[in-house]
């Protein structure tokens, strides 16, 4: 368990950008996967009073701020509608409906966690990070930037019209995944996310048809288990990721091709 | 730390350590049915409502419910009698100590879920773990129960 000396609930970004400058300072996101750990925290920031905490759709973008919790974005009736509850089949078996009620999506994309669903998921989207100095990010650049003293403030989806589908394999309902996968597709443009490895997602772009033969899906799995990263973990071998990734990365573009009708 | 919150709407002011948790708040004010099962936001057990949404007492600070209230089944003794009544019917229950968190979510679900399917009521207690039982019985439980809030025997809070 970590301790924490002082708690602050910070009145401006800036304030907290300040405090969060200090090494021993951490942002208190849903404090889920914080808790596991040591840590022994001078001042814990928390973000609950700066207005995150909402769900914003106008007609090019939604903008999900940092303190939602991952029950916020299950349940968000435009979000489910405009990406077919691809978010919300990304989230529903994280622990339970408690455990969503806390966990953040700042904290989940900001800690870039290897076992993160919701990563994987807003990866596969045209998905942005704004952080409070730095910007506004394409995600699939954030992923790979390192930690640093930034504020995650928003995620920011463009709605470009895409179709999405995401699957997850687990050994029992709950569990962490065993492997994540998202397909997204607009015109002849398909994406392809696959988390859990067990490595943080990763992202690859596809060019096929809209509607994709046999032979050109087996083109797609063929490179994804030639040019990517799989792992080892006690939920699962290298190996045994890797014909998961076949058979999920299949399963979501054939979803997509017909229309999401399956499941 | 100085905090004032309602716990099953009764107000408490208190100075309390950053880190302490809601759950060992609540806890020290007597209110004994919520029980620390896991301790790795896993199982349920410790779960209270912070403004009515449930949430795990054991992963949430005890500053973050400041200006809040808290519910626990102390509060709810109404429904969780009517609702106990049903897993005692279906021999759901053995060693009890998974019930407190349990009925709490239930009780959520029946607020939030308007006529739920059996695997709606699957997705929203998969949460909740018991190991003694095997679900089955809980499950029978919450069917029968909800069929009869659905008739109307009981009043929907």
């Amino acid at each position: 368990m970590f301790t924490i000396d002082k708690y602050v609930v910070a009145e401006s970004l800036d304030q907290a950008y300040e405090l969060n400058q200090n090494r021993r300072n951490v942002i208190i996101g849903g404090m889920l996967w914080l808790k596991m750990g040591r840590k022994k925290i001078g001042t814990a920031i928390d973000l609950s009073n700066l207005n995150l905490n909402k769900i914003e759709e106008d007609d090019d973008s939604f903008k999900i701020g940092a303190m939602c919790s991952l029950r916020d974005v299950e349940n968000h009736l435009g979000l489910n509608s405009y990406f077919n509850n691809m978010l919300s089949k990304s989230v529903e078996h994280i622990v339970g409906v408690q455990m969503r009620n806390l966990a953040t999506v700042g904290g989940s994309i900001y800690s870039r966690f290897g076992f993160s669903d919701i990563l994987t998921a807003l990866l596969s989207l045209d998905s942005y990070v704004e952080l409070h100095k730095g910007g506004i990010v394409p995600l699939c650049k954030f992923i790979d930037m390192p930690y640093d003293n930034d504020i995650l403030v928003r995620i920011i989806i463009n709605k470009d019209g895409r179709s999405s589908c995401y699957k997850s394999h687990r050994m029992s309902s709950s569990d962490f995944p065993v492997l994540a996968c998202a397909v997204s597709n607009k015109g002849n443009e398909w994406y392809v996310s696959v988390g859990a490895r067990p490595g943080k997602a990763v992202i690859k772009q596809f060019t096929l048809s809209e509607k994709p033969s046999n032979e050109e899906i087996d083109k797609v799995v063929l490179d994804i288990n030639q040019t990517m990263t799989f792992g080892t973990n006690m939920r699962g071998n290298a190996k045994y990721r890797r014909l998961l990734a076949d058979v999920l990365i299949k399963r979501n573009i054939e979803e997509i091709i017909g229309g999401n009708d399956a499941d | 730390m100085q905090i004032k919150l309602w716990i099953n709407n009764k107000e408490f002011n208190d100075d309390i350590a950053p880190d302490m948790l809601l759950l060992d708040l609540i806890r020290s004010k007597g209110f004994l049915s919520v029980k620390r099962g896991c301790e790795t936001s896993n199982c349920g057990l410790c779960t209270v409502m912070l403004d009515n949404k449930t949430v795990l007492s054991c992963s949430t600070l005890a500053v973050r419910a400041n200006e809040k209230h808290v519910t626990t089944i102390e509060g709810l003794e109404k429904e969780a009698l009517e609702f106990g009544g049903f897993l005692a019917d279906e021999g759901a229950e053995q060693c009890g100590f998974c019930s407190p968190g349990f009925i709490m979510n239930v009780l959520a679900m029946k607020n939030e879920l308007k006529n739920p399917s059996e695997e709606e009521i699957k997705k929203y207690l998969e949460g909740n773990l018991c190991r003694c039982t095997g679900y089955m019985g809980q499950l029978r439980a919450i069917k029968k129960y909800l069929s009869r809030v659905k008739e109307g025997s009981y009043e929907n809070s």
